[in-house]
């Protein structure tokens, strides 16, 4: 018999819906166990810090590491689990382009801090208290860990070797990564486990006329038709994602918002969508149409950044906002 | 800031915009320096992530020009990228990045001057503006 | 008077989640702290938001329960922009937490906080997790558990487009409607559900209820918490995870308030400590008074314990006997034992399966009319019960549709100021003249789980079953003894 797979799990800044996404493959996760030990998980399994620093380098055989990062403990924990493990799985958008939490590269620390401790509704703090990484209470001193400016992608971090993609990552993309691991049949090192094809070719509408007339937002639109999302004026990513979740946010009507990443051969999710974007919109009367009107029909593209780089600011050409 | 001399990258469609500019080089048309043009067969073939790739490693200013309106060889290849242009203006505004920093703009085979003001008044406007915030940090 | 243990569980791993105990010169308990030592900052990137795109940001708060602050979200909403959603939209987003709730509760009672119970709190650690479970109460009902924790979150996918991070919710209702089909399998579901139920509810009675010395660790012990409860209620005050009235009732269960969310400001306030980026939130009217219970006291506590006492009933038939069963087993009303919120949990799972049964059979529920048109933009505040407890959303929406301000009060946030004194108390109990054992460790690690404490939501981690460790450091801050349970 062959050695069992060694596998760990993490997460850094996450929401835990990329361990959820893994218990998700249900009974598939007692072909995992028979193929491979899961030596941390702290989700299922209590194996401890202490132990991860105890293992010999490149213990772990496959490390999936979900999550970005956004302060100095889960630096420190990629660097170890980088340390211990052969393989590296950005797993999750968070982990691999920076997820929604790197929408906070719109702003910093400083920012950030101003409004959750001092200007939200509910706040009480007229001595302007603020968390600090070491403080003093009467009977000793209290640490925490110190929160960056920057949120960055696991690769901003350490070197990583694989990316899978999504928010989190589909079932069927989890399974082929997790069988092509068992077989040790792995793409070339820096590839993304996922189909090369954009979201657009597995929805279920298709895109015929290529063109929209004015974007409409989704709570304008009466009744949604079962036709492509962005030809109804609807600004769906579908373009500029790439593929392999099969399409369920158009199954419930709703636009795709990117969670895939970049199409592949594509450097930024934005530049693409402004691509895509530019050759459909307003090209009905392009001649006659003055740059003011212009102007007007490109106001209903509201908050682009937020829009283009939902789940990747932190990895998108420009990164984040500039602060003076 | 007055020594400041800003680096422009300068999108030219071959058919007119680049043949516009070598008209200014042939004419002794006097125009700041700072440009490095490079030759696209249509201004519709400059994709947004050129530009922001041009941003990103500190380029200060990325200038487009294309054919005239009706002129574009591949009929609205000028049209779309003014689109894309505009698109990307307020991109960068919300990135709190001055949308001056791109312009497009269209400019014939003939044009020679307008090459030439064009890239004088980009030049003083980015003079202006002062180096690209991207510039030197490492992203 | 420098002795500290440190307890640092982030879940089954350090880092997420910390507490600090203070020893004074006797070796006795002075103090603890609860400290969150993680913090994303929502409430900031949501401002220039799109609007629409809130029920699927802030969902990514936390994948355990992205449901409850996906429809947080689009009530709050509906609330911005004045619309009032058609009744079959409000049915169907109801249906969908309800399979939100069956999964997320059976989640915590089999794989995260019950096994303390089901197996025992002394088993050895490797027993108490999902498997020990399984092997005490036989494959037969592993399959089962695994089975009905999947209905649920099929439920959510077949009305959300997703199980993990759905997309269903709009202001004015939600984006797709449910077809024939589809309405069998959930009723199917909810009826599985309902049974499944009942029978945990059995296992609870025949494995805890039946052993004295479980009974008498959850009434007596030092798990007793005398807080005000929070929770959302309906016309009749019965509980409802949906709408509703916020009431609060006074550690002796009468009523102190009942409001809409609307005045959230001025009944709640949250407090800034400079060693967690966690907030303390706590009852205005009665104010702050340092980490105290009691009637003077204004923390609070919410999930399942804090909502039962916050209600005056449950609406459906069967949840509402044991509902009844539970106040007359443990002493009448309020429950102060912070180990019965496992045991109300249960109750409510059994609620959320009737409930969904009723609605997946209610004329109504395959209707195509889902959404409505919405008006003008503006302030909008939304209320749910997550499975951990009240959940607030309160958005300022400018002209364009972009949210301007976002604030946010979750679950376990509302919980932190209880959390800390439970497990504090815990220790006092336990610790004497510096005596720290193992079994220490499982008591007051079982303080914590009982909340089912989600810092994915006040931060990230997950839910449940959280390893400890107490590191004891003499007066010179040197390690003298450090103290592990896995
Ligand atoms: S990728 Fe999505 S599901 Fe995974 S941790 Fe990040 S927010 Fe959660
Ligand atoms: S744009 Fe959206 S709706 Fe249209 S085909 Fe692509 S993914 Fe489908
Ligand atoms: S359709 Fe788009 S947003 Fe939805 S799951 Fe697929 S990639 Fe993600
Ligand atoms: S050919 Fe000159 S812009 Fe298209």
């Amino acid at each position: 018999m062959t050695e069992k797979l060694k596998f760990a799990f993490y997460w850094a800044a996450s929401c835990g819906g990329c361990e959820i996404a893994v218990l998700d493959i249900d009974e598939a996760i007692l072909t995992v166990a028979g193929a491979a030990d899961i030596l941390f998980w702290p989700v299922a399994i209590d194996t401890k810090y202490k132990d991860v620093e105890e293992m010999p380098d490149g213990h772990i055989d496959v490390c999936f590491f979900n999550g970005a990062i956004r302060n100095s403990e889960q630096e420190h924990l990629a660097h170890l689990l980088r340390k211990k493990s052969k393989v590296l799985v950005a797993f999750g958008s968070c982990a691999a382009t920076g997820g929604i939490p790197g929408l906070a590269n719109l702003s910093n620390k400083k920012g950030v801090f101003e409004t959750v401790y001092h200007e939200n509704a509910s706040i009480e703090n007229p001595e302007g208290v603020e968390p600090e990484p070491s403080s003093e209470v009467k009977e000793g001193e209290l640490t925490i860990p110190v929160f960056f400016d920057t949120v960055k992608t696991l690769d901003q971090t350490v070197d990583v070797d694989y990316y899978l993609p999504g928010c989190p990552p589909p079932t069927k993309l989890i399974l082929q990564a997790v069988g092509a691991i068992i077989k040790g049949d792995l793409p070339p090192k820096g590839s993304v486990i996922a189909p090369a094809k954009s979201v657009c070719d597995e929805c279920r509408f298709e895109r015929s006329e290529k063109r929209i007339a004015k974007v409409r937002r989704i709570y304008e639109v009466e009744k949604v038709d079962d036709k492509c999302l962005l030809e109804q004026g609807i600004l769906c990513m579908g373009p500029a994602t790439r593929g392999g979740c099969g399409g369920p946010c158009m199954d419930a009507y709703m636009p795709c918002t990117g969670c895939g990443g970049p199409t592949p051969n594509s450097l930024d999710q934005g530049g693409k969508m402004i691509s895509a974007l530019a050759s459909i919109l307003g090209i009905e009367d392009e001649e006659t149409l003055t740059d003011e009107d212009l102007e007007k029909l490109l106001d209903g593209v509201v908050d682009p950044v937020g829009t283009f780089y939902k789940y990747g600011l932190p990895s998108a050409l420009i990164k984040r906002r500039v602060i003076p | 800031m007055s020594d400041f001399e800003p680096v422009v990258v300068a999108f030219l469609c071959n058919w007119c915009s680049y043949a516009g500019a070598d008209l200014a080089g042939t004419s002794r048309l006097k125009y700041p320096p700072n440009v490095r043009s490079i030759r696209v067969m249509c201004s519709g073939r400059v994709d947004p992530v050129f530009v922001l790739d041009a941003l990103k490693e500190g380029i200060d200013g990325v200038l487009v020009a294309g054919c005239h309106p009706g002129d574009c060889h591949y009929q609205s290849g000028n049209y779309k990228t003014n689109r894309k242009m505009k698109l990307i203006q307020r991109l960068l505004k919300d990135l709190n990045m001055d949308p001056r920093r791109v312009r497009f703009d269209y400019i014939s085979a003939s044009e020679g001057q307008k090459f030439a003001d064009v890239v004088t008044e980009f030049v003083q406007t980015l003079k202006e503006l002062g180096p690209n915030p991207l510039k030197g940090e490492c992203q | 008077m420098t002795t500290s243990i440190v307890i640092d569980p982030i879940t089954r791993l350090e880092g997420h989640g910390k507490i600090n105990i203070f020893l004074d010169d006797a070796g006795d308990v002075d103090n603890a702290y609860l400290q969150i030592p993680e913090l994303r900052g929502f409430e900031k990137f949501a401002q220039g938001r799109r609007a629409e795109d809130m029920p699927q940001i802030t969902s990514r708060i936390c994948g355990v329960c992205p449901v409850a602050h996906h429809f947080a979200a689009a009530k709050a909403l509906d609330s911005a922009f004045k619309v009032d959603p058609p009744s079959a939209a409000k049915k169907l987003r109801e249906l969908m937490y309800c399979g939100y709730i069956i999964y997320d509760h059976i989640l915590h009672f089999y794989f995260l906080g019950g096994p303390d119970f089901v197996v025992g709190p002394d088993a050895p650690p490797g027993k108490r997790n999902i498997l020990g479970v399984i092997e005490k109460a036989g494959l037969e009902i592993g399959k089962e558990v695994i089975k009905h924790r999947a209905y649920g979150q099929r439920i959510t996918a077949i009305l959300g487009g997703k199980a993990t991070h759905p997309v269903n919710g709009l202001p004015g209702g939600v984006s797709k409607g449910l077809n024939e089909d589809e309405r069998k399998e959930i009723e199917m579901m909810a009826g599985s559900s309902r049974e499944f139920a009942k029978f945990s509810l059995q296992l609870f009675e025949d494995i805890v209820l039946k052993n004295k010395d479980y009974v008498e660790l959850i009434t007596k012990g030092p798990y007793q918490l005398k807080t005000y409860n929070m929770g959302l209620v309906d016309e009749n005050d019965k509980l409802n995870f949906y709408d509703g009235l916020i009431r609060v009732t006074d550690p002796s269960g009468g009523e102190l308030i009942k409001f809409p969310v609307e005045d959230y400001q001025k009944e709640i306030a949250e407090r800034v400590e400079k060693w967690s980026y966690m907030k303390f939130p706590y009852l205005k009217r009665v104010g702050y008074s340092g980490f105290t219970d009691g009637a003077g006291s204004g923390f609070y506590r919410v999930g399942p314990l804090g909502r039962l006492n916050a209600a005056e009933g449950m609406a459906t038939p069967l949840a509402q006997k044991e509902f009844e069963r539970f106040y007359s087993t443990l002493g009448g009303r309020p429950v102060h034992s912070t180990l019965a919120f496992h045991w109300a949990r249960l109750i409510e799972l059994l609620y959320a399966a009737e409930r969904a049964l009723e609605l997946a059979t209610d004329e109504e529920i395959t209707s195509t009319h889902i959404k409505n048109p919405v008006g003008e933009p503006g302030e909008g505040f939304g209320v749910i019960e997550a499975a951990r407890g009240t959940l607030i959303h309160h958005y300022d929406v400018d002209e364009q549709g972009l949210i301007k301000t976002a604030n946010l009060i979750v679950a376990t946030t509302n919980n932190a100021g209880a959390i800390t004194m439970s497990v504090r108390d815990a220790a006092k109990g336990l610790i004497k003249k510096g005596e720290v054992n193992d079994g220490l460790l499982n008591m007051v690690e079982m303080a914590f789980r009982a909340y089912d404490p989600c810092f994915g939501c006040a931060t990230h981690s997950m839910p449940g079953s959280m390893p400890l460790i107490a590191n004891i450091y003499d007066k010179n801050e040197r390690l003298i003894r450090s103290i592990r349970r896995d």
